[in-house]
């Protein structure tokens, strides 16, 4: 799994719950407490340790946990700036996740993230899925698809799939586009010194 | 516009429409006047209105050329154009130039140039601002994830660079006494030997044995033998200069390279210094143990092209005739004395005084 990925389930723990928690995740998960590089690549095995190792020491389903990592996600400055360049509301945003993975590659050829294919199922109602190697991504995307509304102001209604209907699809029903102020969003950020 | 076109094959576009396609065209009129603008080339100049106004007075146009005339701005047709606002913040831009029908004038299209960002910040610009085709967006999305990428390799460069730097100073450094160990001192002294090659005055390299050593770690144990060795390392780091290099070689063995011209009468004082410092009692844990030193030295003046290994060796064969005459003294190799036939200039004490 790429670095990118690790690193981000890395900085969710420590910022969420602490640098002491990490270090019992990562020694539970045999990888040194400094963790990981973010431009380097590792085992998937390493990545299912410290998912596994963290869950069960916070006592929370796999699920939920993934869900809140892609929460933490769309909630960092950098990462939300890149995703609101997807589109200019909630509905254009949610019709650019196609496109996503190819951004991503432009930006980081190495970052093998999931095929995304967004369904339209009747009026307001659209299903995610995720096509991945690895399992945990859907999750990860209900979170950010959570975070991104708030950040929009839209009020939606979204489900992880689960083990009964597809584990790799999420389901966003659209209540109200326009439901608050949302975030503001400057097409340029603040120039670099 | 283009209502009253008299050709039935021509497209006929409304502004608006033609502003959708192209958010920053400009329609410019025979007579140079501008007749109507996008939307976003309109948010570009807010403050004035630009319809109206005559296009050369608000662009002022670079290359490939300077432009006066609309006759001059209709030759251009076809070419990428270099123009800027004239007013500030004097943004600039790109553009082409196409001639409409006689009498309509010509059309123009702008768009940002590689400073796309700072227009963009300067202008506020949303993503509205930009006809749906246009990749300009993609531009800005690439400019920021290069960014963050960029700064992510950086830092990584930064924490590989303290790890190497860390792991480099670890190879070449004796870990109790933090002086060189063998591997600097080999690179220091092949160092100072190309020096010389490049004219610089020259070095001493000096061999210090420590006598009685070996009985203080036999009889106090490695306890007392390793305070030892760190108040030796200490001794000489007191007794030299900054640039002079300190190298602990072997368990009591230590190597120094002294650069710069330097005469007999230094070597003696530095190692008359050294003896004395060494030879000062060191009290461990209620045992007092008494160690000195034999002192072997040469210069690099005496060669004619100096080697490493054969200095190395004639410092050593020098130390020795310290030790056959009886320890705690320095001497100054001189020729045949491997073979004990002569001992060189002395410069220890007349008689070793202690133990």
């Amino acid at each position: 799994m790429h670095g990118l990925v690790n690193r981000s389930i890395q900085c969710f723990l420590r910022d969420t719950y602490g640098a002491e928690l990490w270090v019992k995740v990562a020694s539970e998960a045999a990888i040194p407490a400094a963790g990981f590089e973010a431009l380097l690549s590792y085992d998937d095995g390493l990545t299912d340790a410290v998912i596994v190792a963290a869950a069960r020491r916070l006592g929370k389903p796999r699920e939920a946990l993934l869900e809140d990592v892609g929460i933490y996600l769309a909630g960092l400055e950098p990462l939300r700036r890149l995703l609101r360049f997807g589109g200019v509301d909630y509905v254009d945003f949610l019709q650019s996740l196609d496109e996503l993975p190819e951004r991503v590659r432009l930006a980081v050829p190495e970052l093998d993230i999931p095929d995304l294919v967004l369904t339209p199922a009747g009026a307001g109602r659209y299903t995610l899925t995720c096509r991945a190697r690895h399992s945990g991504f859907a999750a990860v995307f209900a979170g950010i698809l959570r975070a991104m509304a708030d950040d929009y102001g839209a009020l939606v209604l979204i489900e992880a799939g689960t083990e009964e209907s597809d584990p790799a699809s999420v389901s966003i029903e659209l209540l109200e586009a326009r439901f608050a102020a949302g975030r503001h969003f400057d097409l340029a950020g603040p120039a670099r010194s | 516009m283009m209502d009253g076109n008299p050709h039935s094959d021509t497209a006929l576009l409304a502004d608006t429409d033609l502003g959708r396609l192209m958010p920053m065209y400009l329609w410019v009129a025979p007579s140079g006047h501008i007749r109507s603008v996008g939307g976003t080339l309109a948010k570009l100049c807010d403050g004035f209105a630009l319809t109206g106004m005559r296009f050369l007075e608000v662009f002022e146009i670079r290359k490939p050329a300077r432009v006066q005339s609309m006759e001059e701005l209709r030759a251009l047709a076809g070419q990428r154009l270099h123009l800027a606002l004239r007013e500030p913040p004097r943004t600039p831009l790109r553009g082409l130039v196409v001639p409409l029908q006689e009498g309509q004038g010509v059309l123009v299209n702008l768009s940002f140039g590689i400073a796309v960002a700072d227009a963009v910040r300067e202008h506020a610009l949303t993503n509205a601002d930009f006809a749906p085709t246009d990749l300009t967006v993609e531009l800005l999305y690439l400019t920021e994830v290069k960014a963050a990428v960029m700064e992510e390799l950086a830092a990584l460069n930064r924490r590989l660079q303290v790890a190497q730097r860390a792991a480099e100073a670890q190879a070449l450094t004796d870990a109790l006494t933090g002086l060189a160990n063998r591997r600097a001192l080999d690179q220091e002294l092949q160092r100072a030997i190309d020096g010389m090659e490049r004219g610089s005055a020259g070095f001493a390299l000096m061999q210090i044995d420590l006598d009685y050593f070996k009985s203080v770690n036999d009889t106090l144990g490695h306890g007392a033998g390793d305070l030892v060795l760190t108040l030796v390392a200490n001794a000489l780091r007191a007794a030299t200069r900054r640039h002079d290099i300190i190298a602990r070689v072997g368990g009591d063995e230590f190597v120094l390279i002294l650069p710069g011209p330097i005469d007999e009468a230094m070597i003696t004082r530095i190692a008359r210094r050294v003896i004395d410092d060494i030879e000062q009692p060191v009290v461990f844990e209620g045992q007092t143990c008494r160690v000195s030193a034999s002192i072997g030295v040469t210069l690099s003046r005496f060669y004619d092209r100096p080697d490493a290994d054969w200095m190395l060796h004639d410092a050593d064969a020098a130390l020795y005739a310290s030790k056959r005459r009886g320890r705690a003294r320095c001497t100054i190799y001189a020729p045949g004395m491997e073979e004990g036939e002569t001992d060189g200039p002395d410069c220890g004490p007349p008689e070793p005084d202690w133990p």
